[in-house]
């Protein structure tokens, strides 16, 4: 029993069952489907969330694009479903039957080549994953090969954003313009808008975003997590024991990417639709802010962050129509500049100490006094410069030394 | 150029910043196994010439071989793959990460991405990492947090760092600043250990330590060398005297 406490401590696997506990139960027991299915879409944004932690906090590499590649993911489902959804027979009114209804309007009168392999489930989901990481690739890598880095590099991903709107809202014939890929039905055959479908749609959608957690979380374990918490720390440092920095960044936002392309997937399977609106700059940086707000270092606090601040949003805009633009910003602000390291610096730095403490007191003597964490005085260390000082161990949030999910 | 049987060879090698020549037509051979030590005024070029080695500023003109292979123009993880070490003048080490931590990811197993992930911590690495924290007077403090150590205690790191890349050559830059009398002692003794086997060059301002480790000093003065040589012979040459040594 020790050794399984222990081992869930180390791995901080005891807040990821927690929060699967809570999003795969209690949600599902206590909400009515209409919650529910607001919850899942939440969820959709959790996933870039969660690649962001790994990019921004872990990689220390801040994008303001992963709207792009949630959009691409979303788009590449959301275009398979449409073609599903118009066959020969429900579209037989328009001018050229069996394609979708938005080129029929634009005048087109043949599904273009490059929607072809979309017909296809399995091509459409290899689509899903890996176009959106092909894309991140060929932008990260043409940066971090040049070391662009830091805002720039944010400005990039900013451009890339606008750029990507630009195209989808001016392609109308190809992309469904401004109003996006709508009406899906099916796949294969399955309807998705059944309540049934809802219930199954949003357990697949909480178990693919457990397994990402859990698949980061393994990253962040093994060394490459620890090479780029070196990185942010001293990058030149990390070059100069012999690691091409760059490839480990393009890895890292390569990761972020299809985890978002995933949860763009999973959102257009739940909601049913896809549009230039969650592509652009807007929705770009509120998903940062989301990962602000749970805690850029914490997997599963990016996962409370999406929800929070999607509740936020939407109780506020409910109660206060006028004002709710404003609280959200105040929340945001303030989050940041009370607790920059989010809810999960808050749980590690007040919650924590007083549940350890609790814990402790029967248990008197444990391994936790605090002078076993400063470094053995051994003779060479009094000449120093700080050799004198009492070394107070400084209250870094867990994360920070990666030790937490 | 030709092949030579020095593990470092720096020939007629030149580099200008906006046409102010930091270094200037420089030629310098170190051999396997010695102990160089480089030292010169202030701006003389001496960091910059480590870093046109491992690659951190690239040159305007000549070249630099390490055990014959061409560095110009190689990328810095290659160099060090190669075996150049370079330790930083203020110590740059993973201050979050644990002393364990730090020594590991400088095992040079590993090192692309794909590689870094299925890295294990096999007990040959937490042997090689003790060995070195042994060396480098740092085996009691493995868990200890980095950026808890004192100044002294995280100049050891990095080149306890460096070490176990296991380099054939191994720079240091200024590795006593800010250490206590007995901490330059130690590393002294840490030095002329380590040069066992490998090449090793170090920026020092501090003569009484240059004098106990050095096998051969160079001088450097305005991006030139200004002598070369024994201490003793450098230290009488009227030149040295004059643009340093005097002052």
């Amino acid at each position: 029993m020790d050794s399984i406490k222990s081992w869930l401590a180390r791995s901080g696997m005891g807040s990821v069952l927690i929060l699967a506990l809570i999003i795969i139960v209690v949600f599902p027991l206590t909400m009515d489907l209409f919650r529910l299915n607001l919850v899942g879409k939440y969820l959709t944004y959790a996933f870039v969330a969660v690649g962001l932690v790994m990019l921004w906090g872990y990689g220390g590499v801040l994008s303001l694009g992963q709207g792009v590649f949630f959009g691409l993911g979303g788009y590449m489902m959301a275009m398979f479903m449409k073609l599903e959804a118009s066959d020969p027979e429900t579209t037989k009114i328009q001018s050229t039957p069996g394609i979708p209804d938005f080129m029929d309007w634009n005048q087109i009168t043949e599904l273009p080549l490059w929607w072809e392999p979309f017909r296809h489930l399995p091509l459409a989901l290899l689509a899903v994953l890996l176009i959106p990481t092909l894309l991140a690739f060929i932008i990260s890598f043409a940066m971090f090969r040049r070391r662009v880095g830091g805002v720039y590099f944010a400005i990039i991903t900013q451009a890339v954003c606008l750029i990507l709107t630009v195209l989808i809202v001016g392609q109308q014939g190809y992309t469904g313009g401004v109003n996006g890929i709508t009406d899906l039905k099916t796949i294969l055959g399955w309807d998705t808008r059944t309540d049934e479908a809802k219930y199954i749609l949003y357990f697949v959608n909480a178990g693919l975003l457990i397994a990402s957690i859990l698949l980061c979380r393994w990253i962040q374990l093994s060394k490459l997590g620890t090479l780029l918490l070196a990185m942010r720390d001293k990058e030149d440092r990390v070059r100069f024991s012999g690691y091409d920095v760059s490839m480990f960044k393009v890895f890292a936002f390569c990761l972020a990417a299809m985890l978002s392309a995933i949860g763009g997937a999973m959102f257009v399977l739940q909601v049913g639709f896809m549009s230039p609106s969650l592509v652009g700059i807007v929705p770009s940086i509120e998903m940062v802010i989301f990962a602000a707000v749970g805690g850029r270092m914490s997997l599963v606090g990016a996962v409370y962050g999406a929800l929070l601040v999607n509740f936020g949003k939407t109780y506020f805009s409910e109660s206060f129509p006028d004002l709710w633009l404003f609280l959200m910003a105040a929340l945001f602000i303030g989050v940041v500049l009370a607790f920059p390291n989010g809810l999960a610096g808050l749980y590690e730095s007040h919650v924590k100490p007083r549940l350890g403490k609790r814990k402790d007191k029967p248990a008197a003597g444990t391994d936790s006094t605090p002078s076993s964490d400063a470094p053995p005085a051994t003779p060479l260390h009094s000449g120093a410069p700080h050799g004198g000082k009492p070394l107070a161990r400084t209250a870094l949030p867990d994360g920070v030394q990666g030790t937490s999910a | 150029m030709s092949n030579t049987d020095f593990v470092l060879a720096v020939e007629d090698l030149t580099v200008s910043f906006d046409g102010f020549k930091a270094i200037d037509a420089l030629t310098l051979y170190v051999d396997r196994g010695e102990l160089r030590v480089i030292i010169g005024p202030n701006g003389a070029g001496k960091t910059t010439l480590l870093d046109l080695i491992c690659g951190k500023t690239r040159a305007s003109g000549g070249s630099i071989k390490f055990k014959n292979m061409e560095m110009t123009k190689m990328a810095e993880h290659k160099i060090v793959r190669s075996g150049i070490g370079r330790k930083f003048q203020t110590p740059s080490i993973y201050e979050n990460l644990s002393v364990f931590k730090n020594l590991e990811v400088s095992f040079p197993r590993g090192r692309s991405v794909f590689g870094a992930l299925g890295f294990r911590c096999t007990d040959e690495v937490k042997t090689r990492v003790q060995s070195v924290a042994d060396e480098i007077s740092l085996g009691d403090s493995l868990d200890v947090e980095a950026g808890l150590l004192s100044h002294g205690q995280k100049q050891w790191l990095e080149i306890g760092m460096l070490l176990m890349q296991e380099p054939e050559l191994l720079m240091l830059d200024e590795p006593i600043a800010g250490m206590s009398v007995r901490e330059r002692e130690l590393t002294g003794e840490l030095l002329q250990r380590i040069c066992k086997g490998r090449s090793v060059i170090v920026i020092e301002h501090d003569m009484d330590f240059v004098k106990r480790i050095a096998h051969k000093v160079t001088v450097m003065h305005q991006g030139k060398i200004l002598a070369e040589g024994s201490m003793d012979k450098v230290q009488n040459d009227p030149k040295v005297i004059d643009v340093y040594l005097g002052h």
